[in-house]
């Protein structure tokens, strides 16, 4: 037993001294498997309201100001007639991209796995602190609570962009909902981000002290080098935009002037003077960016650790994958005023933020390129986790390309805020993220519910997913090179795009379909929870320890010592043995070396 | 009526999945159950073909977006001096991109099916090469280098304004939801102005200053003209929220900021009238027109009026969001010879004939 080990509460008696109610199994769970799954769940929620709010703006664009009865039965009083509202689809746009980038992307896909695998993967009984765990995800649960009720607001939820810039979010008398609804907004994140930052503290913390023996750093997992330097990324920029948020809730409720300074609306001067809407926007974006980083990370290491287990092979490039890893985070940190381009900063900052900009790509370009030698020579096992990885790594360089444009200050000029932006994050955050998430979720469904997802549903899921990604964003870049502005709630004002209505028809019909075939998923998931087929102890045969656990969850994770490391977690098809994998807790044969890159 | 037929559409494409599933269950039926759950060597050939197939399909986008609708007014046609500088680097990271595209996507979906998983095979233990990967981290270092000098000079260029070629000074004012412009006169020196200045009984909806000499002379409109071959210069204000003042035909964007004023400079090349008459315009208005004919008789069936024919204007459209009306926040810009310009400027009333008592 490691000394790591054995300072945690429990040891091998784990399990007999207290008896585990209802409650504190499912409920007030400190496990980080029960947590894990309550994220999942409750990120799966958050993600089908995003997704159906996307549809519905969706079926605005493209059939502008046209009656419709879903309008009609959702919307309520803001489609009178079954028209959609315009302030309706500014904040139908607004909650759609706060939820998809923090409640599902973030929460609940680093809520889920970083939970579930961190203990698992390294050896530990627990996470560093149970407890804060759960009060982690309690108050995650309650921001959602308090931001799906901002929708049901009498004037109506926040409106101003995910990016809630202020004036816009700070007057009421700018947009309705920018009162209530934008304070609900505020309080919500605020909860989201204390809830962030407790989980992030754990999984440091827990990465550090509690690896068992053997683990050395350059054994992980990429999985848990992920993780580990995201809730770091986490750390250092949440609290910027909590304070961010406090300062403008100051602004709003009292009278304070940090982002505001001469403004006359409605007929009157209100009183703030010296204040900088800029001011919040490098604040905004001081977290917003990295945000995407927090965002994509945890999906890159799992799709690193899928692709090895599934192509047979070791993950091409271990050390420069980490090295590319730090690199992003360190450089995400000092690139945020590439959104900031035309706010009126003083252009020499943004010939700095070009540069540091453009210097992520490189990073970027080596882990890429590391992952398509991956499957170089490999044994592909087809399996949808193994899809939705390589979907991954497609849809990251058609996203990420386009950076090169956008990073670059003087093309930004002309399609800052035009749907090319909207096409770039989605195909490179959001989409991709997105990937990540399903793979991780096909690959571990296994180790979370004891049983296996119907992989027929699942290369169905893929396949129509993947098409109706590509048929969304990919015609957005034209749209947004043609000129078209974001956030427009009908483009028929200007003759000029009415040559793009048809592009809009088309995506809108693509994404109807990738909205719908989603059910595909829901269906398989949770009738599998309870009647798919049973699970092996290790399904897909890969090296990491997690699959060394029994397949019913115990309290403690293994039901005797935890399991020693003797080598890193890419023996795959390694010469001189038998089987095409040697896990991790396996000792090295007699003159085996231990390879390690 | 849409309404429906995307139900009707949406309930079909359920159906058609459900009857795929079962078509993959009866397919499935003999498998063992250990194995339940994971690929088999048929799905892995199975699936490797849809790489294949999924490849064509990204081409095939590729292509067809380019061809319907690669006609892209923001790469070419551009009518400000700046503009070609613009274009040229987008086109040169276009190509980059499409070909760095081409290949990485031909590999990735190349490998997935040519390695596709099979019994017995065993895999290559390809670790590492630290020749590859200083490969494919120097190629990129060399490619991004010389985008970054390059744009990085663009973006000198186009931001830094040059006071001593004496250009055209206009302010632009943003409010919730329309533009104004505003001339500095005969002095071309702008007066000064704050929105605690504002008094909507005098008129004075700028919020200049009524005692600044500056002011006397300024123009205040609602049409931008301006005349083609001299430098402008924009000062923008906005009163209430950030608005972003977006030309594009002109390669042009700055923010609106309540509270500080700032500016983005650039010299018109092509008047309205000479952009009318190019061939890509021409053709682009006529294809406009047509779309418009054709809804405008789906209008007329339904009672409602006829579209007006379109013709082409310079714009200038807000580009950041700033409430319900965000959409609809446009001006029209004029660009004329310096004799219309001066006949036109002549026109307009001056702040300080403008003013009620
Ligand atoms: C179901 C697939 C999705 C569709 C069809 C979709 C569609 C869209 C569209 C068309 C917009 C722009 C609307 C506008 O600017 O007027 C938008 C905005 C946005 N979407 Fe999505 N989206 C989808 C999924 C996602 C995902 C997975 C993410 C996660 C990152 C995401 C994050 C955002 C964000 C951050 C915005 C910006 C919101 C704003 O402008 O304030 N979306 N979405
Ligand atoms: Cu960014
Ligand atoms: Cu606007």
């Amino acid at each position: 037993m490691s000394a790591h080990a054995d300072n945690h509460a429990h040891d091998d008696d784990h399990g007999h001294h207290h008896k585990e109610t209802f409650v504190t199994k499912y409920i007030f769970s400190q496990d980080h498997k029960m947590i894990a799954k309550q994220y999942l769940v409750t990120g799966t929620i958050m993600g089908v309201i995003g997704v159906l709010m996307s549809m519905m703006f969706r079926l605005q664009i493209a059939w502008p100001e046209e009656p419709n009865v879903l309008f009609e039965a959702l919307l309520g009083k803001w489609a009178p007639d079954g028209v959609m509202d315009a302030d309706i689809y500014l904040a139908l746009v607004t909650i759609h991209g706060t939820i998809m980038v923090f409640f599902v992307l973030t929460a609940g896909l680093s809520g889920t796995f970083s939970n579930l695998l961190i203990p698992l993967q390294i050896g530990a009984r627990d996470m560093a602190s149970g407890f804060l765990n759960m009060v982690s995800y309690w108050l995650f649960f309650v921001s959602c609570i308090i931001m799906v009720s901002s929708l049901f607001v009498e004037a109506g939820p926040a409106a101003a962009g995910w990016t809630i810039y202020p004036p816009l979010s700070a007057l009421p008398m700018a947009q309705g909902g920018s009162g209530m609804g934008m304070t609900l907004w505020l309080v919500s994140m605020a909860i989201f981000i204390a809830s962030s930052l407790l989980g992030s503290l754990n999984y440091v913390v827990t990465v550090i002290n509690l690896r068992t023996k053997g683990m050395s750093m350059t054994r992980l997992p990429l999985t848990i080098w992920a993780f580990f330097v995201t809730a770091i990324i986490g750390i250092i920029s949440f609290p910027v935009l909590l304070s961010a948020a406090l300062l403008l809730i100051m602004d709003r409720s009292f009278g304070t002037s940090f982002f505001l300074s001469d403004i006359f609306i409605q007929g009157e001067v209100l009183h703030y003077q010296g204040g900088s809407p800029v001011l919040f926007e490098h604040l905004f974006w001081f977290l917003g960016h990295p945000e995407v980083y927090i965002v994509i990370l945890p999906a890159m290491g799992l799709v690193s650790e899928i692709m090895a287990s599934n192509s047979r092979k070791p993950i091409f490039g271990y050390r420069a994958m980490i090295a590319s890893i730090l690199a992003i985070a360190f450089l995400s940190t000092i690139v945020w005023g590439h959104h900031m381009f035309v706010s009126g900063m003083n252009p020499f900052l943004g010939s700095v933020f070009t540069f540091t900009t453009l210097l992520i790509a490189i990073p970027s370009a080596v882990k890429a390129f590391n992952w398509i030698t991956t499957l170089w020579k490999g044994n592909l096992q087809m399996n949808p986790a193994m899809l939705f990885s390589i979907g991954f790594v497609s849809t990251f360089i058609t996203g990420g390309l386009t950076g090169i444009i956008l990073g670059d200050s003087a093309l930004d000029i002309n399609v800052h805020d035009t749907y090319f932006v909207v096409a770039h994050f989605h195909l490179v955050m959001g989409i991709s993220a997105l990937y990540g998430m399903f793979a991780g979720i096909y690959h571990w469904f296994p180790k979370m519910f004891g049983r296996m997802l119907n992989k027929n549903l699942g290369y169905i899921h893929f396949w129509i997913t993947a098409v109706c990604a590509y048929g969304v964003f990919f015609p957005m870049h034209f749209i947004g090179m043609a000129g078209l502005p974001r956030r427009y709630y009908t483009n028929s004002n200007f003759p000029l795009f009415d040559d793009l209505a048809n592009v809009n028809v088309v995506i809108t019909i693509f994404a109807l379909v990738g909205g719908v075939v989603q059910i595909v998923y829901l269906y398989n998931f949770f009738v599998s929870i309870f009647f798919g087929k049973k699970a092996t102890q290790n399904p897909w045969k890969s090296t990491t320890l997690e699959w060394t656990t029994p397949v019913e969850h115990i309290h403690g994770n293994w039901p005797g010592e935890i399991p020693h490391v003797f080598r890193w977690a890419y023996d795959y098809s390694k010469p001189g043995h038998d089987v095409d994998f040697v896990p991790q807790n396996i000792p090295l044969k007699e003159g085996e070396e231990e390879l390690q890159h | 009526m849409t309404a429906l037929l995307t139900i009707i559409v949406l309930v079909f494409i359920l159906i058609a999945i459900w009857q795929m599933v079962k078509i993959f269950d009866l397919a499935q039926a003999k498998n063992e159950n250990t194995t339940a759950g994971v690929a088999t060597d048929k799905d892995n050939t199975l699936n490797g073909y849809l790489m294949m197939g999924f490849l064509a399909f990204i081409y095939i986008i590729t292509i067809v977006s380019f061809v319907k609708w690669g006609d892209l007014p923001l790469m070419s046609n551009s009518a400000s001096e700046h503009g070609p500088t613009i274009d040229n680097l987008m086109v040169i990271s276009m190509v980059i991109i499409f070909i760095v595209q081409t290949i990485t996507q031909f590999l990735l979906h190349y490998f997935a099916y040519k390695y596709k998983g099979e019994k017995g095979k065993k895999a290559l233990f390809f670790a590492d090469n630290n020749k590859l990967e200083a490969i494919w981290t120097i190629i990129p270092v060399i490619v991004l280098a010389g985008l970054i000098i390059y744009g990085l000079s663009t973006w000198i260029n186009i931001m830094g304004v040059d006071e001593s070629d004496d250009p055209l000074v206009v302010e632009l004012y943003a409010q919730q939801f329309n533009w104004k412009a505003r001339y500095a006169g005969a002095d071309n020196t702008l007066g000064k102005a704050n929105v605690r200045l504002i008094d909507i009984d005098r008129a004075n909806i700028l919020g200049l200053d009524e005692s600044d000499p500056n002011a006397q002379d300024d123009v205040i409109t609602t049409e931008l003209h301006l005349p083609v071959g001299r430098p402008v210069l924009f000062k923008m204000r906005s009163q209430d929220v950030l608005h972003s003042a977006y030309m594009p035909h002109f390669r042009a964007q700055m923010n609106c900021v309540p509270g500080m004023i700032t500016q983005f400079g650039f010299t018109p090349t092509v008047t309205t009238a000479d952009m009318r008459q190019t061939p890509q315009m021409v053709e682009k208005v006529l294809n406009i027109n047509n779309i418009r004919v054709e809804n405008s008789k789906k209008l007329i069936a339904k009672g409602e009026d006829a579209l007006e024919r379109y013709e082409f204007d310079y714009l200038l459209l807000c580009n950041k969001i700033c409430g319900k009306s965000h959409y609809n926040m446009q001006m029209k810009i004029v660009v004329e010879t310096q004799e219309e310009y001066d006949a036109w400027i002549a026109e307009q009333k001056e702040f300080k004939n403008s003013l009620v008592n």
